[in-house]
């Protein structure tokens, strides 16, 4: 019972120590990033002004914002092509129970967690360096990413899928190709339509952001007319940026339905 | 005795944790013969008949399948001549989100060049083929219904009718009935029983309930701690052999309640 209780004040103590540093913490934060309530005024009435600015929204001719909003997407679509088909390719030999060697697994396994890690714009940044300003540097950053979460996915899908079903066509004499694409395929196709309209999704908002960085598409467009403090014209591009996300969406929704309802259909 | 089939010769198998499976079975099998392996649990039956189409990996001996050692063969070679075993499983083993016929289809597959097969274009004779074979089976109306719709019974038969359509010399089934009711369990062995008699297939079939065994097999082999301990007729196999056969299953459960 005394050593319980004396356990008990030691947390209270411990817990009030961290708390005070934490505080502690918050405040040093804060005067070494020199965020003093002063500022944070200032920033405010910059803020109404900009807002101010934005009002009412402006298309500028010389910017073709839907021309760009167009070549963002079709950045997403090509990234995402290309992700599916080498994770796809990829994924077969990172299945555990599919592989023809182990180690060949880990490695790939690796080798899409480490692509994984690097976001991105880091991705968009060194292909500009490599190939050069416009969109192919944007299409080849959104396949590497989506490589880098697709291999996982689809593993993890084929490691599920029933060994029996590859066993039987091996044993009816099928060869390795056909195994995949007669049994492994139909048994996770549910699975595998599912991940490449989600990442579709993610890809359309990323090709807004890579413009940013200068790998073409819409984003490109917003920085410009930010730096030219050309703030109706940044509102005009957001809306539409918003307009295509939310769009693609709406078609990517609507595309997992009809999968669905076409597997519905095919259970009658 | 008609022509010999398979040949299984000292056929040993040891996993790689020591655990003896095979211990130098012999076996000889004469086409058209309908073959039930019994055995308690555990005792390599499944193992014997995995090894021979190498689902599972023999550590020694020969299996001569019309004259061929299948434990030599090449990648290629086995694939050729597993086309000419077909098997049959436990669990069915369709691709159950593909329509019926297109799993009976499947038993063409190791007949098809490569990239044929595996984009599944296949002839209109070939699928004729597919739809008379589901006939065979009394599924012809179920041949355009998603595999998975079937009951286990119906998906058993379209197991079997993607094993007939491979035109084998031999089939293997492996607990075919393992999972099914009685009913079903007797519609199953008399529609295999019946196209290996029509085809002249030489067939294996695992089963462990001993009734089944006695009233299809032309010939029951018994197999208990990885050897064959008896290999005759149904009318040979009297109930001494059987509780002999089965005893130490018997021992080991007395043990584990005591």
């Amino acid at each position: 019972m005394m050593k319980n209780n004396r356990h008990m004040e030691k947390k209270k103590v411990q817990n009030t120590i961290f708390t005070v540093l934490a505080f502690a913490f918050f405040i040093f934060s804060m005067l070494q990033l020199d965020i003093v309530p002063e500022r944070l005024m200032r920033s405010f009435e910059r803020l109404t002004y900009i807002f101010g600015n934005m009002f009412p929204p402006k298309l500028n001719e010389p910017i073709d914002v839907f021309g760009a909003a167009i070549e963002s997407i079709q950045v997403a679509i090509l990234g995402t092509i290309i992700g599916i088909l080498v994770s796809f390719f990829l994924a077969v030999f990172a299945a555990k129970n599919l592989t023809p060697f182990k180690p060949l697994s880990f490695a790939i396994k690796s080798f899409a967690g480490f692509v994984r890690a690097v976001p991105a714009l880091i991705w968009a940044l060194l292909f500009i360096v490599a190939v050069g300003l416009g969109p192919t540097p944007g299409v080849l950053a959104l396949a590497i990413n989506s490589i880098g979460m697709l291999v996982k996915v689809y593993a993890e899908a084929l490691e599920e899928i029933d060994m029996g079903v590859v066993e039987a066509l091996e044993s009816a004499g099928a060869s390795k190709v056909q195994v995949i694409l007669q049994g492994v395929i139909p048994s996770m196709l549910s699975a595998f339509i599912a991940w490449s309209l989600f990442r579709l999704d993610v890809n359309i908002r990323y090709s807004a952001i890579l413009g940013v960085v200068g790998a073409g598409g819409i984003g490109w467009e917003l920085v410009k007319a930010a730096q030219m403090s050309r703030y109706d014209e940044a509102l005009m591009v957001t809306i539409v940026i918003f307009l295509m996300v939310m769009s693609a969406e709406v078609i990517s929704e609507f595309m997992k339905k009809r999968a669905n309802a076409a597997t519905a259909q095919a259970l009658k | 005795m008609g022509e010999t089939i398979v040949e299984v010769k000292q056929l040993n198998k040891t996993y790689p944790d020591g655990t003896v499976a095979l211990k130098n079975i012999n076996i000889k099998a004469y086409k058209g013969e309908f073959i039930v392996i019994i055995g308690p649990s555990g005792a390599g039956k499944s193992t014997f008949l995995r090894s021979i189409n190498r689902l599972s990996e023999p550590t020694g001996g020969e299996i001569l399948f019309m004259g061929k050692d299948i434990v030599k063969a090449g990648k290629r070679d086995l694939r050729k001549i597993r086309r000419n075993i077909g098997m049959i499983f436990q669990g069915f083993n369709l691709v159950k989100r593909l329509p019926t016929v297109r799993n009976v289809l499947h038993g063409k597959l190791g007949y098809m060049s490569s990239v044929k097969g595996a984009f599944g274009l296949f002839d209109q004779k070939d699928v004729e083929e597919a739809l008379d074979i589901l006939k065979r089976v009394g599924l012809e109306d179920q041949a355009f219904k998603r595999a998975d719709e079937l009951s286990g019974g119906q998906q058993q038969r379209v197991a079997i009718a993607r094993a007939i359509n491979q035109t084998p010399q031999l089939i293997l089934a492996d607990e075919p009935i393992a999972s099914l009711d009685p009913n079903s369990s007797r519609v199953v062995m008399d529609y295999l029983q019946k196209a290996c008699r029509e085809e002249g297939f030489t067939t294996f079939v695992n089963l462990h309930q001993v009734d089944f065994a006695k009233e299809y097999a032309d010939r029951i082999i018994g197999i208990k701690d990885g050897e064959v301990f008896f290999d005759g007729t149904a009318s040979q196999l009297t109930d001494e052999t059987i509780e002999a056969l089965y005893s130490k299953e018997k021992t080991k459960k007395q043990e584990a309640v005591v």
